[in-house]
C-alpha cells in the first residue's frame, strides 16, 4: 500500500514540470548564483578606487603617491579626469567621494615629510586625511592600513637618512644607556608588531604620520545606513508584491472575469493600464509605509529627502508594476507565477544589491548587476538618502527606470494578446 | 476545425437554445460571435457589422452582452459594486448608471443583498448576478453560456424568469445548455450543432417533424407478464410487464390498444402516452456515442 502511494507520487512528479523545476533546477540555479556572487571572489575582488590629493607636492609626498600607485590593491586617481586632466584638489576629491565615484580619497597635506614619522606628534604635525564614504565599510579601513604601510615603506632611503639625522640631533652618538634604551624600544616594537594596524601598538602610537578619517557623507547632513536597508529590502519586497498583485490577472482568467471585462469597452489595453496604475500605487504605498517606519523607528531622515524619495518611488514603482505585469502575462497559472517570480526576484535581488552590497562584489558582478532592475532603483535611493543628490542628479536612474517601464508594458501588452483571441 | 458551416439566425426578442454534445463547438461559436476567435473563413454579421475571415477585432460589440459559464464577478465586491464596476467599463455614468444598477438588482432579485460580499452568496444568487452584469448596458443580443449549470430547480426557474423579462423587452438571447427539458419548455426555437455544423434548427414541432416524426409512444403497465404479446405491441425485454406501442392518432388508436391488452385477462395498472421530446430529437440527430 505504501509502495502504491510512492508510485503515485513519483508518477505525479514525472508529469509535473513545475515541481521538477522547483525541486531540481531551482536549487542548482541559486547555488550557482550565490557561489558566483559570494564565494568566487579570490580572483575577482575589485581593486579599491582611491583619489589622492598631493597638496604639498614635496619629494616625500610625491614618492608616497608613486608608491600608492604601485600598490596592487589600489586603483589610484590623482587627476581630475580618470585618463588625465589636472591634479586633483581637495574639493574635487570630495566631490568624487560624494558622487560615489570612489569610496575614499587621501589628502596629503603640505609639510608632509619623513621626519614627521619619527619626530613624534605635535600640534604642528600635518594630518593626512581620508575622505570616506562609509557606506563602503571595507574600503576606508583597507586604505588606512595600506597608507600606513606605504608611509613606512615608500622611501626607505629617506627614512634611514631622516632617522640618522634625528639621532645626530638628539643623541649625539649612542651611549651605553642609550643603547640599552634603543634595545628596549626595539624589543617593545617587536612585542607590539602583531597588534592590529590602524591605531598601532602602544609603542607606535606616537610614531608615523597621524591619519584622520573624515566621513564626508555624514559631515554635511548625509544619511545613515538605515536608508541602505530600507531601499534594499523595500525594492525586493516591492517586486514580490507587484508580481503577486499582477497575478490577479490570472485569477480573472480562471474565473472568467477577464472574458467579461474584455467584452466591455475597456479592452485589453485598458485592462492592463488599469492594473498597472493600481499596482504602481500599491507599490508606492508599500515603499512609503516602509520608509515612514524607518523614519519613526530608525531616525531615517525622510522629510529632508522627500522630493528625491517621491521621484525615485514613482519611477521605481512604475517599472516594478510593469515588470509584474510581464511576469503575470508570461505565466499560465498562479502556481507558475509564484514559482517564476520567486526565482527571478531573488536572483535580481542578489545581483542587484538588495541582499548583498554591490560594491563588495567583483567588478564583473557589479556590471552584471546593472542589468537588473534593483541596481538602478537602489542606486537612485542611495543618491537621494546617502549622497544628498539633487533631483536632477537622478536622471540616469530615472531614465533607465522609465525606459524599462515602457519595455515592460509593451512586452506585457504583446504577451496578453493570447487572451484576446484564440 | 471547431466550426464548419455554423449558420443560423437569431430573431429580435427571441430566446434561442443552442444545443450540442460536448465538444460540438458551442463555446467556440459564442466566442466567435463575441469577437474572441479569429475566423479562418466565413463571416459573422451583427447589426450590419461584419467580423471578417482571417481576423478578429478582439473587441465585443457594445450591442452584445456576454454571460460566461463561470461566475465572472469580483467575489470580494458586493452586487452593487460589481454592477457599478461593469457598468462603468461599459461606459455608463452618473444617473444612467445608478438607474441601470437599480434595475439590474431588481431583475436579479438582489435588492436586499445589494451591499453584501458576493463570496458568501449561494450558487443561484451568484448566477443571477452573473446574468445581471451581462445585461446592464442594454445589449440587443445576450450570449449565455450554460447560465443554469449547478443550481437548484428553484434558482433555475428564477433565472428563466429573468430571461423571459429580457425577451419581453426585445432583447434576443442565445443560450447554450445541457438541460434539454429546460430548452424545450423555455426556448422558442432550438439550434442543434455537432462537429462545428448546424444540423438542425427550428421550433420543437418542426424538429420533431424533420427527425423522429409526430407519433406518440403508448406505455401500458400490466399486473403480470402478457404472453403472447398482442399484435401491435412489444414487450420491453428488461421489463416484461411493460408493453409499448407507437401510435399516430391517439384518440383513434388508444382505446383499441387498451381493449386488446384487457382481452388477455391481465389487469392494466397504468397507461402513459409520451410525446416526442427534444431529448429524443437530440439523440436521434447526434447519436448515443459518448463525445469525450
Amino acid at each position: 500500500m505504501i509502495w502504491t502511494l510512492v508510485r503515485v507520487s513519483w508518477t505525479n512528479l514525472r508529469r509535473d514540470r513545475v515541481v521538477q523545476t522547483l525541486v531540481f533546477a531551482v536549487p542548482i540555479v541559486f547555488f550557482s548564483i550565490f557561489v558566483t556572487i559570494f564565494a568566487n571572489q579570490e580572483n575577482g575582488t575589485a581593486r579599491i578606487a582611491v583619489a589622492v590629493v598631493d597638496e604639498g607636492r614635496s619629494d616625500f609626498s610625491q614618492r608616497l603617491v608613486q608608491a600608492l600607485q604601485h600598490e596592487d590593491a589600489l586603483r589610484v586617481r590623482a587627476t581630475t579626469k580618470s585618463d588625465g586632466g589636472v591634479p586633483l584638489d581637495r574639493a574635487g576629491a570630495e566631490a568624487l567621494v560624494r558622487n560615489g565615484d570612489v569610496p575614499v580619497a587621501v589628502i596629503l597635506p603640505p609639510g608632509l615629510d619623513a621626519g614627521g614619522l619619527f619626530s613624534g606628534r605635535t600640534s604642528a604635525t600635518p594630518h593626512v586625511q581620508l575622505l570616506a564614504d562609509v557606506s563602503d565599510q571595507i574600503a576606508p579601513k583597507m586604505v588606512y592600513g595600506l597608507l600606513q604601510k606605504t608611509l613606512m615603506t615608500a622611501a626607505p632611503d629617506v627614512l634611514a637618512e631622516s632617522g640618522i639625522a634625528q639621532f645626530d640631533k638628539y643623541a649625539g652618538g649612542l651611549t651605553p644607556s642609550q643603547r640599552s634604551a634603543v634595545t628596549e624600544w626595539i624589543a617593545e616594537l617587536r612585542r607590539t608588531a602583531g597588534q592590529p594596524s590602524g591605531t598601532g601598538g602602544a609603542a607606535l602610537k606616537d610614531f608615523g604620520l597621524p591619519i584622520d578619517t573624515v566621513d564626508v557623507m555624514r559631515q554635511k547632513g548625509g544619511g545613515n545606513l538605515v536608508s541602505f536597508y530600507a531601499a534594499g529590502i523595500g525594492v525586493m519586497f516591492l517586486l514580490f508584491s507587484v508580481s503577486g498583485a499582477s497575478g490577479s490577472l490570472l485569477d480573472e482568467v480562471d474565473s472568467g472575469t477577464l472574458d467579461r471585462v474584455l467584452s466591455t469597452r475597456i479592452g485589453m489595453t485598458g485592462l492592463l493600464a488599469g492594473k498597472w496604475v493600481y499596482v504602481t500605487l500599491l507599490g508606492m504605498l508599500q515603499l512609503t509605509v516602509m520608509f515612514v517606519w524607518g523614519m519613526i523607528v530608525f531616525k531615517l531622515d525622510l522629510l529632508q529627502h522627500l522630493p528625491g524619495f517621491a521621484v525615485m518611488t514613482l519611477f521605481t514603482c512604475m517599472a516594478a508594476a510593469g515588470f509584474g505585469l510581464v511576469l503575470a502575462t508570461i505565466a499560465r497559472s498562479r502556481a507558475q507565477l509564484a514559482a517564476m517570480s520567486n526565482i527571478i526576484v531573488l536572483t535580481m535581488s542578489a545581483l542587484g544589491g538588495s541582499m548583498f552590497p554591490r560594491f563588495l562584489m567583483s567588478e564583473t558582478m557589479q556590471k552584471l548587476g546593472l542589468a537588473t532592475f534593483n541596481a538602478w532603483a537602489l542606486d537612485g535611493y542611495l543618491k537621494v538618502f546617502w549622497r544628498n543628490a539633487s533631483i536632477i542628479a537622478l536622471w540616469p536612474q530615472v531614465a533607465v527606470l522609465a525606459s524599462l517601464t515602457i519595455v515592460f508594458l509593451a512586452t506585457a501588452r504583446l504577451l496578453a494578446r493570447r487572451w484576446e483571441t484564440a | 476545425m471547431a466550426l464548419d458551416g455554423a449558420s443560423f439566425a437569431l430573431r429580435e426578442g427571441e430566446l434561442l437554445a443552442l444545443l450540442g454534445p460536448n465538444g460540438a463547438g458551442k463555446t467556440t461559436l459564442i466566442r466567435a460571435i463575441s469577437g474572441r476567435v479569429a475566423l479562418d473563413a466565413g463571416e459573422i454579421s451583427l447589426f450590419g457589422r461584419s467580423i471578417a475571415a482571417g481576423g478578429s477585432t478582439g473587441q465585443t460589440s457594445p450591442d452584445l452582452g456576454i454571460v460566461p459559464q463561470d461566475i465572472a464577478v469580483y467575489p470580494l465586491l458586493s452586487p452593487r459594486e460589481n454592477l457599478e464596476a461593469f457598468g462603468r467599463m461599459q461606459g455608463l455614468r452618473g444617473r444612467d448608471l445608478a438607474d441601470r444598477v437599480a434595475w439590474a438588482l431588481s431583475l436579479a432579485s438582489l435588492e436586499d443583498r445589494a451591499k453584501e460580499i458576493v463570496k458568501g452568496f449561494s450558487g443561484g444568487m451568484k448566477r443571477r448576478l452573473n446574468i445581471a452584469c451581462g445585461v446592464l448596458h442594454r445589449p440587443r443580443i445576450v450570449l449565455l453560456d450554460e447560465p443554469t449549470v449547478g443550481v437548484d430547480p428553484q434558482s433555475r426557474e428564477r433565472i428563466y424568469d429573468m430571461l423571459e423579462a429580457l425577451t419581453h423587452d426585445g432583447v434576443s438571447l442565445l443560450l447554450t445548455t445541457h438541460h434539454l427539458e429546460e430548452a424545450e419548455a423555455r426556448c422558442a426555437r432550438t439550434v442543434i450543432i455537432d462537429h462545428g455544423r448546424v444540423i438542425a434548427e427550428g421550433t420543437l414541432p418542426e424538429l420533431v417533424d424533420r427527425t423522429v416524426g409526430r407519433h406518440r409512444v403508448v406505455i401500458v403497465r400490466t399486473g403480470a407478464p402478457v404472453t403472447p404479446v398482442p399484435s401491435g405491441l412489444e414487450a420491453l425485454p428488461e421489463e416484461p410487464r411493460t408493453l409499448r406501442a407507437r401510435v399516430t392518432d391517439v384518440a383513434r388508436e388508444l382505446p383499441g390498444l387498451i381493449a386488446t391488452v384487457a382481452a388477455t385477462g391481465t389487469s392494466i395498472e397504468d397507461v402513459e402516452v409520451k410525446a416526442p421530446s427534444l431529448q429524443s430529437v437530440f439523440i436521434h440527430l447526434t447519436g448515443r456515442e459518448l463525445r469525450e
